[in-house]
C-alpha cells in the first residue's frame, strides 16, 4: 500500500497543506505584517531591534552601481554571504568562504571570478530569485562559524534549526543537515536530511530524507538520532520572542549556531512546509489545537517556552 | 471564527440559480441539452386556386395556429397580390387582395412546423356560450329521441359525446339517425346534438402529416369542451382523442377559405418531413419570439466565436483548482496550463504537445546562450520573447514547406506565456537540475492535457455557451472547493510513514 487512507492521518492530527493555507496562514497571519519576514533585511533590523542574534550585516547593495563596491565592502574578510533579501526557499544565497588576492572561493573549493559574483548580485536585484520577480536588494552577511558540534553530520553546508512557532509557543522542531544529493543546501525537498528534535531537550528523535525514514546519514554513516542540540533553551527563547517581534501566529523560524556567538535568527517563514512532521514522525495538530484551546491571560516568552517544554516534549502525552 | 453559513448559503444560492437558469432556458426555449440532437420539421405547403372574374378579388384564408406546433418559418407567394396577415388572439389568417383577377389563380402559403409535444389543448375556465341549433320540423322528433335517449345513457360532457359518436358511426344505425343523416354530414349533426345539450363544441379543421404526400385535403373534427380542455372527436372515423401527426388548421369555426370575387375556389395541401439541428432551431424560434435577450447569439458571428473560447476559460481553471486543491499536482505556473490547453484546442493534442515541446526545448537551448550574456532580467525575457516567436515563425514555416497543415497551427500558442515558461525552467534548471524541470514541466503538460481533454468535450462546449447559468456552478464548485481542508491525493502518499499507530 503506498497511499494512506485519510482516516488514518487524521486520527495522527496530520496536518495538511490546504488546512494549512486555511486554518492556520489565513488565520494567524495577517497580510499587513509578512514584509516583517518575506524581506530579509527588514526582519533583520527588527531582530537587532529586539535583542535577537542575527548574522553580521556587512553591507547591503540597492543599486546596479553599487555593486561595483563589493570588493570594498568585504576588504580584510575571509568570508561573507550574498542573499537576496526577499528570496524564497534558500534561492539566490552565494556562500564565500575564502578570499584570496581578490579571488573568491566557495565551500566547495571552487573558485568564482568578480564578475561572477558581480552578475549574481545583478541578477539579485532584477528580482530573479524575489517572489513575483519584484526588484530586490542584495544583503552582504558575515560568514557564519559553524559550531564543531555538528561536525561529520552536515555534508558541504549550514545545518540549521527549524523550529514552528504557533502564537509564540515552539510546538515541533527539527535540525535540517545538507547531503550530496541536497547539494550542500539545507531544503528538505532538494534532499536534505531532518531530524525531528525533542522540544523539551533537542534530543534527535527521528529522521527522514526524501519523506522517508532513515537512521544513518547517507555521506557520513553517523547515527542521527544521537544529536543533541545544544544551547537548546536560548534556541527556544529566541525562536518564541520573535513572536512579538513579527506578530505573526504560524510561524516557521531558521536558526544556526554559531561557533562564538551561539545561537543566531538566520530568516523566518510565515509559510513553513509540512516536512517537520515527518521528521519527527508525528502529527503536529494535536499540539496546534492544544494551544488553540488555551485561555488565560498571555504570556512572557519564558512562560510559554516552560510550557511548551513540559507539555510537548515526546516523553510527555500530547 | 465567524459563521460559515452566510459562505454556504451564498454557495447554495449560486448553484441553485445556474442549475435553474439552465434548466429553464432547456425547457422554456427547448435549448437542447445535448449537442447534436435533431427535431422533427415538418414543411407544408398550401396552395389556393380560384377561377377569377375580372373584378376585384380578396381571399381570406385561415392559418394554422396550433399548441402541438410552433410555427418556425412562414411565408407566401402571391405576384400581384396585396398580403395582409391579420392576428388576434384566435384567429390568424392571411388576406390576399387584387383589384383585378383573370383567368386561373394561385396563390401559395408555405410554413414550417416544430411538433412541441403539446397535445392537450386549453380550453377556458367558462365555456363559452353556446347557440342552440334550431332544428327543422321535419327532423326534429328524431332529433330529440335519438338525444334523450343517448343522454339517458350518459353521465357527462364527455360520456354524452363517446355515446353520440358511437350512435352517429356504428354499423347498424337507428333509422331516426339514418334520417337525420340524409340531409347533414355526420360531423355537423354531432355538432348540432351536441349543441342541443348546451353542450360546447366546435366543428374545427386538421390536416394528417404524412411524409411527401401531396393534394391533401383538410379534414373536419370535433372539439368538446370537457373540464377545461377541448377534446378532439373524428366523426369519419369514429375515433376519440388526437393522432400526433394531425396539424389542426383553423379553430374558430369559421371557414378555411373565403373568395370573394371568384369562382372554384380550392386549397391543396402538399407536405415535407425534414430533420435539422435542435439547437438551430431553438434559436430560429428564439429569433422569432425576440427572447434571445440573454443569449450570445445575438452577438455578431464574430463576438461569438471569441466567446466560444473565452467561455471554456473557467472549465479549465476549475480543472486546475482541482487539480491543485483536490490532486496535488504541481504545476509551473498557477494558469499556464489553462492556456496552453486553450491553444490545444486549435492546434489539436498532437500537434500541440509535439510543438510545446519543440518550442520550449529551443527556447532552452537559446536561453542557455544568453546566461553567459550576463543581461538584465528584463531584457533577457524580452530577448527571450523574440527568440520564441522567431521560432514559432521557423517551424511554421518548415511546417508549410513540408506540407504538415497541422503545423501550421503552432502560432496559436501565447508567446508571453511560453517566454515565461522558458525563463522559469531555465532558473529551476539552473537551480534544481534537469529532474526537477522535467517534474514541474510534465506536471504543467499533464494538466494542460487534462484541462484540454476537458475543455474539447463537446457536450462541455455545448453547455457552457449554451447554459450560461452553468458559470455560476463553476463558480460555486471553485468556491466550495476553496474551503476545502481535507488531505491532498498525493499528500496521501507523501505522509504515508505517519500513518501507523
Amino acid at each position: 500500500m503506498k497511499y494512506a487512507w485519510p482516516w488514518q492521518l487524521r486520527r495522527n492530527g496530520v496536518l495538511n497543506m490546504n488546512m494549512r493555507n486555511i486554518n492556520y496562514i489565513g488565520r494567524y497571519n495577517p497580510r499587513k505584517y509578512y514584509k516583517r519576514v518575506d524581506d530579509k533585511l527588514l526582519t533583520k533590523q527588527l531582530a537587532l531591534a529586539n535583542d535577537i542574534a542575527v548574522p553580521d550585516l556587512i553591507g547591503v547593495i540597492r543599486e546596479q552601481h553599487e555593486i561595483a563596491d563589493i570588493p570594498e565592502m568585504v576588504r580584510g574578510r575571509s568570508g561573507f554571504v550574498i542573499k537576496p533579501a526577499k528570496g524564497s526557499g534558500g534561492k539566490g544565497i552565494l556562500v564565500i568562504t575564502h578570499v584570496e588576492h581578490h579571488r573568491y572561493y566557495k565551500p566547495n573549493g571552487h573558485e568564482i571570478t568578480p564578475s561572477e559574483v558581480d552578475r549574481h548580485v545583478s541578477n539579485i536585484l532584477s528580482g530573479l530569485f524575489s517572489l513575483g520577480g519584484k526588484t530586490d536588494v542584495a544583503i552582504v552577511e558575515g560568514l557564519i562559524e559553524f559550531d564543531p558540534v555538528f561536525d561529520g553530520y552536515s555534508y558541504e553546508g549550514v545545518p540549521d534549526i527549524r523550529l514552528i512557532v504557533f502564537k509564540g509557543f515552539p510546538v515541533m522542531g527539527m535540525l535540517r543537515l545538507s547531503t550530496t544529493a541536497s547539494d550542500g543546501k539545507a531544503n528538505l525537498h532538494q534532499g536534505a536530511v531532518g531530524v525531528g528534535l525533542d522540544i523539551a531537550t533537542g534530543q534527535g528523535l527521528h529522521a527522514v530524507q526524501f519523506d522517508c525514514p532513515l537512521e544513518h546519514h547517507p555521506d557520513t554513516g553517523k547515527r542521527l538520532i544521537d544529536i543533541k542540540v545544544p544551547h537548546w533553551d536560548t534556541l527556544l527563547h529566541t525562536a518564541s520572542s520573535t513572536y512579538e517581534m513579527c506578530e505573526l501566529g504560524y510561524l516557521g523560524t531558521d536558526m544556526v549556531l554559531d561557533q562564538r556567538k551561539g545561537p543566531l535568527l538566520l530568516e523566518l517563514n510565515a509559510r513553513p512546509g509540512l516536512a517537520i512532521q515527518i521528521a519527527n514522525g508525528k502529527g503536529i495538530l494535536p499540539r496546534l489545537r492544544h494551544i488553540e484551546a488555551m485561555r488565560g491571560p498571555s504570556m512572557s516568552p519564558e512562560e510559554r517556552v516552560a510550557y511548551a517544554k513540559t507539555h510537548f516534549s515526546s516523553s510527555s502525552v500530547s | 471564527m465567524h459563521s460559515r453559513k452566510p459562505f454556504y448559503l451564498f454557495v447554495a444560492l449560486l448553484f441553485a440559480l445556474g442549475l435553474s437558469a439552465s434548466i429553464y432556458r432547456g425547457i422554456e426555449h427547448h435549448v437542447p441539452f445535448l449537442p447534436g440532437e435533431q427535431v422533427q420539421s415538418w414543411t407544408v405547403d398550401a396552395k389556393v386556386s380560384f377561377q377569377g372574374k375580372g373584378v376585384p378579388a380578396e381571399v381570406s384564408f385561415s392559418l394554422p395556429q396550433d399548441p402541438a406546433f410552433e410555427i418556425l418559418v412562414e411565408n407566401t407567394t402571391s405576384p400581384g397580390y396585396g398580403l395582409t396577415i391579420s392576428n388576434n388572439e384566435h384567429d390568424r389568417r392571411a388576406v390576399w387582395s387584387t383589384r383585378d383577377a383573370i383567368g386561373k389563380q394561385d396563390l401559395y402559403y408555405k410554413v414550417t412546423l416544430i411538433p412541441t409535444g403539446q397535445i392537450q389543448i386549453a380550453a377556458p375556465d367558462t365555456p363559452p356560450a353556446v347557440e342552440e341549433y334550431l332544428w327543422p320540423a321535419t327532423e326534429q322528433t328524431a332529433a330529440e329521441k335519438v338525444i334523450e335517449e343517448v343522454w339517458s345513457r350518459s353521465a357527462s360532457n364527455l360520456t354524452f359525446a363517446q355515446q353520440l359518436m358511437a350512435v352517429i358511426t356504428g354499423k347498424d344505425r337507428s333509422q331516426n339517425v339514418e334520417l337525420l343523416l340524409s340531409s347533414q354530414s355526420p360531423t355537423k349533426l354531432f355538432v348540432r346534438m351536441l349543441h342541443s345539450k348546451g353542450i360546447p363544441a366546435m366543428e374545427v379543421n386538421g390536416l394528417y402529416l404524412e411524409d411527401q404526400r401531396r393534394r391533401q385535403q383538410l379534414s373536419s373534427f370535433v372539439e368538446v369542451y370537457h373540464k377545461q380542455q377541448w377534446v378532439l372527436f373524428d366523426l369519419n372515423k369514429g375515433t376519440q382523442g388526437r393522432p400526433n401527426n394531425l396539424l389542426l388548421w383553423e379553430r374558430t369555426g369559421r371557414s378555411v377559405l373565403d373568395v370573394m370575387g371568384g369562382v372554384n375556389s380550392l386549397v391543396n395541401f402538399s407536405m415535407l418531413q425534414d430533420t435539422r439541428s435542435a439547437l438551430a432551431t431553438s434559436i430560429d424560434l428564439m429569433v422569432n419570439k425576440n427572447a434571445l435577450d440573454f443569449s450570445l447569439y445575438q452577438l455578431p458571428l464574430e463576438e461569438q466565436s471569441l466567446f466560444k473560447s473565452i467561455l471554456l476559460i473557467p472549465i479549465g481553471v476549475l480543472m486546475v483548482v482541482f487539480l491543485r486543491v483536490i490532486i496535488g499536482i504541481k504545476t509551473s505556473g498557477t494558469f499556464m496550463p489553462v492556456l496552453i490547453a486553450l491553444a490545444f484546442i486549435q492546434t489539436t493534442l498532437l500537434t500541440g504537445l509535439i510543438g510545446f515541446l519543440l518550442i520550449v526545448s529551443f527556447g532552452l537551448m537559446i536561453r542557455s546562450y544568453l546566461s553567459y550574456l550576463n543581461l538584465l532580467l528584463i531584457s533577457r525575457i524580452s530577448a527571450v520573447i523574440i527568440v520564441v516567436i522567431g521560432i514559432i515563425g521557423l517551424f511554421t514555416m518548415l511546417a508549410y514547406k513540408f506540407g504538415l497543415s497541422e503545423g501550421v497551427t503552432i502560432t496559436y500558442f501565447p508567446m508571453i506565456i511560453l517566454a515565461w515558461t522558458i525563463e522559469r525552467m531555465s532558473i529551476l534548471w539552473e537551480e534544481q537540475g534537469p529532474k526537477e524541470v522535467v517534474m514541474q514541466g510534465g506536471g504543467s503538460l499533464l494538466v494542460a492535457t487534462l484541462a484540454y481533454l476537458a475543455m474539447s468535450a463537446t457536450w462541455v462546449q455545448h453547455w457552457v455557451f449554451n447554459f450560461l447559468g452553468m458559470h455560476l456552478v463553476i463558480l460555486a464548485l471553485v468556491l466550495l472547493m476553496g474551503q476545502y481542508t481535507g488531505y491532498r491525493l498525493l499528500e496521501l502518499k507523501r505522509f504515508k510513514p505517519l500513518a501507523g499507530e
